[in-house]
């Protein structure tokens, strides 16, 4: 049985406006954190949750927030990072564009705890109309009291400001989210200072996820402990997978962690099963950067266990047979699917988002857009598995920011379990360049 | 902010009081962080951001022009040259292109006879091809200006054409 902790009212007709919204219960989390709890006292609420950040990186929201500094007399921020871009991934984007107003009691019940009394919602640039949504949806919760001057009448101010970037990846990275805010290039800023002590407009701030924000109203109303019984070990709670490619029902799902990988992928309730009359080759399970696993490792440890859907199962292994639960973006290929076509496809779009700030970002993922092209039109050579998997090496913790990191990651981990396809189009240039041509060597398929 | 000015671009007077209010919301001296926002309405009033209006707008938020230039050229949203009526935005990341999304875009260049990048003559098309828009699910798609196209195919994109097209 699936807990349903963000989307349980998603379906409702009309939920995306105040009034229907709040007769589900909506806006009960701001009265009793506001009217009946300390800041002090929902941080550690959130900290008790064990929820991790739903952006990609998994780190211990309370703890993230504890982090905040507090000095007298500066402003402290809260920014909602909502510039959801990592190939795969589109579950905030469901969030806001369905249930707007759960993004903005989060938001009031996140800058209450923090003591923020100005926080924003950056949201890429090219989701203009879910931009639109959410500032309707503010109006409304600042007609009824919720948002503006004395909240509730209880002398909290807060103010709620929609920020659209303007199309750039690594504004999704979380300085170079602030920069974007400043109004300058998304250019990351090296830490430390962490934006817990110099954040924005260099005043300490925090920032996180749209599905992170949008857990706090089920956190305060049911406490952190309720929400650490569910999920497996480490990995509490529920988590929206974003499920793409060769599967019979793509979409956004809210799953508890822990369920099995084999379950998400077969059962009628998630992903379906792969489309009729094919088989399962590889799952990318959490977003583009993550290394891509072939059907046998993604569906069982080593150790024969069934593989999980949550932070520990889905990288146990390390990288030699794990991958990362990421943001959720979970790609399925089936048999019919090209790896060496895929990976120079990922390879172009970091190659594309690199701010240009690093060089070893900056030149080395163009080399592996351009050895991945030769490979995959026919013109590769022997060398050149070794070549990526060098320049991916150089390129993995030299850079600022983690985009070179997810830039190597997927390279690296397609040429470790598909190196057989790799060198088939090394070696067959002619055949593996036909139209709808595809590897079908040795491969595990499921 | 400067409410005078020289330049041959300037917001309709509607836009001018969103561009304020925009403005107003953030602390003050930190104007801007308004840059972006106010790129998006200029683009939304010209179609682009032509020189002149990014001049405009460095006036208003009291910066150097050159602070303007450098981000509309750093985001890909901002079309820093003139575009069609219609922009086509696809997308051609991974998940879009397991999805047949190569063969549909194809297929949209040769019905409107250009290439990613090219505007077609009667200025009503222009193709721009983008990364990832967060729609991986429903894919292939492309944006024209706000509105989202999903689940396309050939025969769909041709239904497409011929509504924007009228």
């Amino acid at each position: 049985m699936a807990t349903k902790i963000l989307t349980e009212h998603i379906a409702v007709p009309g939920i995306e406006t105040f009034d229907v919204y709040r007769k589900q219960g909506g806006y009960e989390a701001v009265e009793k954190a506001i009217k009946t709890m300390t800041p002090e006292a929902l941080v550690e609420e959130v900290k008790k949750s064990g929820v991790r950040g739903r952006g990609g990186a998994g780190f211990p929201m309370g703890m993230k927030w504890s982090f905040l500094a507090k000095p007298e007399g500066v402003p402290r921020y809260l920014v909602c990072n909502a510039d959801e871009s990592e190939p795969g991934t589109f579950k905030d984007h469901y969030l806001m564009k369905n249930l707007p107003h759960l993004l903005i009691e989060g938001m009031i019940v996140s800058s209450f705890a923090l003591g923020a009394n100005k926080s924003f919602i950056y949201v890429r640039g090219e989701l203009m109309y879910v931009i639109h949504i959410l500032e309707k949806a503010i109006a409304e919760a600042k007609a009824a009291g919720f948002l503006g001057k004395n909240i509730l009448g209880s002398g909290y101010d807060l103010e709620l400001i929609v920020q659209p970037g303007g199309g750039a990846y690594i504004c999704g990275e979380e300085t170079a989210l602030l920069e974007s805010l400043e109004g300058k290039r998304g250019n990351p800023r090296n830490k430390p200072p962490f934006p817990a002590v110099k954040g924005l407009y260099q005043s300490p701030t925090v920032v996180n996820n749209v599905e992170s924000i949008a857990t706090t109203p089920w956190i305060v109303n049911n406490g952190g402990d309720a929400y650490a019984a569910i999920g497996i070990g480490r990995s509490t709670g529920t988590k929206l997978i974003s499920a793409s490619g060769h599967i019979n029902r793509p979409g956004v799902y809210e799953i508890d962690l822990g369920l099995p990988v084999e379950d998400f992928i077969y059962a009628d309730e998630w992903c379906g099963g792969i489309r009729p009359g094919h088989k399962l080759k590889a799952v990318v399970a959490g977003g583009s950067s993550v290394p891509i696993l072939p059907a046998n490792l993604i569906m069982n440890l080593t150790n024969g266990d069934k593989r999980l859907m949550s932070y520990e199962s889905l990288s146990e292994g390390g990288f030699q047979t794990g991958t990362m639960l990421g943001s959720g973006g979970f790609i399925v290929f089936d048999e019919t699917a090209c790896i060496v076509r895929n990976t120079w496809n990922f390879a172009r779009f970091y190659h594309h988002e690199s701010c240009g700030q690093c060089s070893p970002c900056r030149e080395g993922t163009g080399w592996m857009e351009k050895v991945l092209h030769r490979i995959e039109y026919g013109h590769g050579h022997q060398q050149d598995l070794d070549l990526l998997i060098d320049v991916a090496k150089k390129i993995e913790g030299n850079t600022i920011c983690p985009l070179g990191d997810a830039a190597a990651w997927p390279v690296a981990s397609a040429i470790r379990h598909f190196r057989n396809e790799f060198e088939w189009h090394i070696t067959n240039p002619h055949e593996a360049t036909q139209p709808g041509a595809v590897y079908k060597g040795d491969m595990a398929l499921v | 902010m400067t409410t005078e000015t020289n330049n041959t671009i300037q917001f309709t007077p509607e836009r001018l009081e969103k561009a304020t209010a925009i403005i107003a919301q953030y602390p003050a001296g930190k104007q801007k962080s308004a840059l972006l926002p106010l790129l998006h309405l200029l683009q939304e009033q010209e179609g682009w951001t032509p020189a002149e209006g990014m001049d405009y707008v460095a006036e208003l938020l009291d910066i150097e022009p050159i602070e303007v230039y450098e981000v509309a050229t750093f985001y890909t949203m901002y079309h820093v040259n003139p575009v069609g009526k219609h922009v086509i935005e696809y997308c051609r990341t991974g998940p879009c292109c397991l999805m047949g999304g190569e063969e549909v875009y194809a297929h949209l260049r040769q019905r409107l006879g250009i290439e990613a990048g090219q505007t077609t003559v009667d200025g009503q098309f222009t193709i721009k091809e983008v990364e990832c828009l967060a729609a991986c699910g429903m894919g292939p798609v492309f944006q024209v200006r706000e509105k989202y196209y999903m689940n396309l195919t050939n025969e769909r994109v041709d239904e497409i054409i011929d509504e924007l097209s009228k």
